[in-house]
């Protein structure tokens, strides 16, 4: 036992969960916390805006790990929540640390106090106050043991500052126990062989991975049984580079957005096995009609997530790469190899027509294009992440990922000025890869000053601007819904994205060909800064194909 | 269809708990009838009765997003057939007039429930039972004039050694 303050306890937390890297931004209640970081190994990554800390915490933990973001009390911890709510739709494991006002002030409308722990209650897997220096450890290691197992989410731990003051022997546990709280769900056997019975006999299978499969690190087991099955993968947004986009069974992501042949192919299928994914009203599109022909078999780690948005024929509990695990073992015992079938020819005819079918328009900079571009020149491991609107659609139909934690978006919360902050805690987390955002305008200017972070932290990344001068997918819905008639989407010509890259000490530039792009990326990926690249495309373009809300996928336009 | 639901749940015995439960109910949209709370057997924790109208769908969803919550330690609901559910009620009762006060008496004898309290005007019966013994009890003393009613939300046990408990 040794005695300390509360914050440095905290501080000793961290570093005992090998916390390497923190984004925050200090405040009156967290002043103790970051005076007892200066003795710390521990790296901050200063931000200009809370929100922004929460992203680069989830950019960072979908990259691998889990992320730390940190802020003061009232302002600061609110400023974190939309953030905290971007990570608990995606189930990303962050844990926020926010000061709280002291004890004695809690609940008489001190300053800067806000009741965090209410505020986030439905946002975060669990938030904790740890109102003795002496709970602090056991907290802390409590915090990241939920954040990370299970169906990850946000943690937050809220200390109010008499506590990080307070001094106290203290004891760092080794290992926590959280009463009726479950991580580990092993597949129930009997179900696993009916589904393997299901899958065998199916003659036209069809399997949907969703973000789980990314979660559990089952892209390999995927594959396997995808292989085994000639079983076509589309994958939900959140699933998107689990199954790599280059595989001849990849028909690439389902649902409002999704590609034609995902979209078509999925109501042919007989089973459908759905892997970690919950049914969202995005990848469905109306529910009443999906897969109202075909069996579904659904895994997923969360038994709420069972039956929440459809009626399914066959449940797992449990994480995908147990589950997949145990399918394939039964499956190998029914079928040693699947020679081709009518089903295969179809999805090789089918994913045939439509990969013809792509934009042929005379344009040269259309986002089809620019991100087919970009493929080119990434390596497969490096890391694209998305604003939220047209670019991220475009980048979700035009940019095939090829592996997983390598396409990070705000799938759930759709939350715009994710992207370029996510690019960040990504890029921290995983140095060695290129971390490339593909932006569009009116998203990347809600946390662009994140720039001013990129550049003094010396985290290089590339953000590629997708630029209509508009918030565009607004846009495209009153063109397309509301008669063209446009209200509050023009965001005009300004900023200068090149000037304004320049004024944050980052490389600006602006293309305006298809070969000026790819020496300019080329560039950037080599550049010690964090290069801003403005690509003005034409602001009526739409994002095709789509379905419209409330539609059946089978309702395709354009 | 639609029919009543009873859950219980063993939950962790400290400040804010009620309140994570309660903002589960609202968020995902649940149709709470009534949750009654209280001490439970072993130290640190306690017990809630919720019971909700709804489907079968939204029983399993209920209990599923209770095991959910990091402060709810178990939950399971209970078949009505094989559980003692009961409910207390305090009811307030005009009873100023003779007649009145005791047709009163008679039907608290016939629901085997108690009086309380007596003054002048007014007479307090208490009555432990299911929720529709309490709601036949105050709809036949409804015309007497009912002053207030308090109510526990009903509260349930499996019968027999069957339990929803965790081991120490």
């Amino acid at each position: 036992m040794v005695k300390m303050s509360g914050a440095k306890t905290l501080i000793e937390s961290l570093e005992r969960e090998r916390v390497e890297t923190i984004f925050g931004l200090p405040g009156g209640a967290i002043m103790p916390v970051y005076d007892a970081l200066l003795d710390s190994k521990i790296r901050h990554v200063l931000v200009r805006h809370e929100q922004s800390a929460a992203h680069m915490a989830d950019g960072y933990a979908r990259a691998g790990g889990t992320g730390v973001c940190m802020a003061t009390s009232g302002p600061g911890a609110t400023n974190l929540v939309t953030g905290l709510d971007t990570a608990h739709l995606d189930s990303s494991p962050i844990v926020a640390v926010t000061g709280q006002v002291s004890i004695p002030q809690i609940g008489l409308d001190a300053f800067q106090e806000a009741d965090i722990i209410g505020i986030s209650g439905p946002i975060t897997k669990y938030s904790f106050q740890p109102r003795k220096v002496q709970d602090i450890p056991a907290t802390v290691k409590m915090a990241f043991h939920i954040a990370s197992t299970g169906r990850p989410g946000p943690v937050l731990i809220d200390v109010p500052k008499d506590v990080q003051v307070d001094t106290a022997e203290v004891d760092f546990p080794s290992k926590v126990e959280i009463k009726g709280y479950q991580t580990v769900f092993a597949p129930d056997r009997s179900q696993i062989e009916k589904a393997a019975k299901m899958l065998a006999e199916a003659e036209r299978p069809f399997i949907l991975a969703g973000g789980g499969t990314t979660l559990s690190n089952a892209s390999n087991e995927l594959q396997k049984i995808a292989e085994l099955l000639l079983a076509p993968v589309a994958t939900s947004l959140m699933g998107k580079g689990s199954f790599p986009e280059d595989h001849p069974l990849s028909m690439g992501t389902l649902g409002m957005h999704g590609s034609r042949e995902a979209n078509q192919l999925i109501y042919e299928a007989d089973v459908l096995l759905a892997v970690g994914c919950r049914f969202s009203d995005r990848t469905t599109g109306k529910l009443d009609e999906f897969c109202s022909t075909s069996h579904v078999i659904h895994i997923d780690i969360d038994a709420t997530e069972i039956g929440k948005n459809l009626c399914i024929d066959l449940a797992i509990v449990s994480d995908a790469r147990t589950a997949l695990n145990a399918l394939y073992r039964s499956l190998t015992k029914l079928l040693k190899t699947r020679k081709a079938t009518q089903w295969s020819r179809k999805i090789k005819e089918v994913k045939d027509t439509f990969a013809n079918k792509i934009e042929n328009s005379g344009k040269e900079l259309t986002p089809p294009k620019i991100l087919k571009e970009l493929r080119k020149l990434l390596p497969a491991q490096a890391i694209v992440t998305t604003e939220v609107g047209q670019n991220q659609m475009w980048a979700s139909l035009y940019f095939k990922a090829l592996r997983p934690r390598t396409f990070i978006t705000s799938g759930g919360f759709g939350c715009m000025g994710y992207g370029f902050p996510a690019s960040i805690g990504a890029k921290v987390a995983r140095p060695d890869v290129p971390v490339i955002d593909i932006a569009g305008d009116g998203s990347f200017i809600m946390t662009e000053n994140s720039l001013a972070t990129s550049v003094l932290e010396k985290i290089p990344v590339t953000v590629l601007i997708l630029n209509n001068r508009m918030l565009g997918m607004v846009a495209q819905w009153q063109r397309l819904f509301y008669n063209r008639r446009y209200s509050a989407v023009k965001l005009g010509d300004v900023p200068d994205f090149v000037k304004l890259a320049e004024a944050y000490g980052a490389e600006g530039l602006r293309v305006g060909s298809l070969s000026e792009l790819s020496d300019t990326i080329k560039r950037s990926l080599k550049s010690e800064v964090t290069t801003v690249i403005d690509v003005p495309i034409d602001p009526e373009e739409n994002v095709l194909p789509m379905v419209p809300s409330g539609y059946s996928l089978k309702e395709v336009i354009g | 269809m639609t029919k009543r639901f009873v859950i219980s749940a063993l939950v962790a015995h400290k400040p804010g708990v009620l309140y994570r439960v309660s903002n589960m109910f609202w968020r995902r949209g649940f149709n709470i009838e009534s949750v009654a709370i209280g001490a439970a057997e072993q130290p640190e924790m306690a017990r809630m009765t919720i019971t909700i109208k709804g489907e079968e769908k939204d029983a399993v969803q209920l209990v599923g997003n209770l095991e959910k919550l990091i402060d709810v330690i178990k939950a399971a609901r209970l078949d009505p057939e094989k559980a003692v559910i009961r409910e207390l009620a305090l009811i307030k009762l005009n009873a100023a007039d003779p007649k009145i006060r005791s047709d009163i008496f008679h039907y608290v004898d016939v629901f085997r429930g108690r009086i309380v309290d007596v003054s002048p005007e007014t007479a307090t019966v208490e009555i432990v039972g299911t929720k529709d013994k309490i709601d036949a009890f105050i709809n036949l003393t409804r015309n007497f004039g009912l002053v207030e009613v308090a109510r526990t939300g009903e509260t349930a046990l499996i019968r027999g050694p069957e339990s929803v408990r965790i081991d120490e």
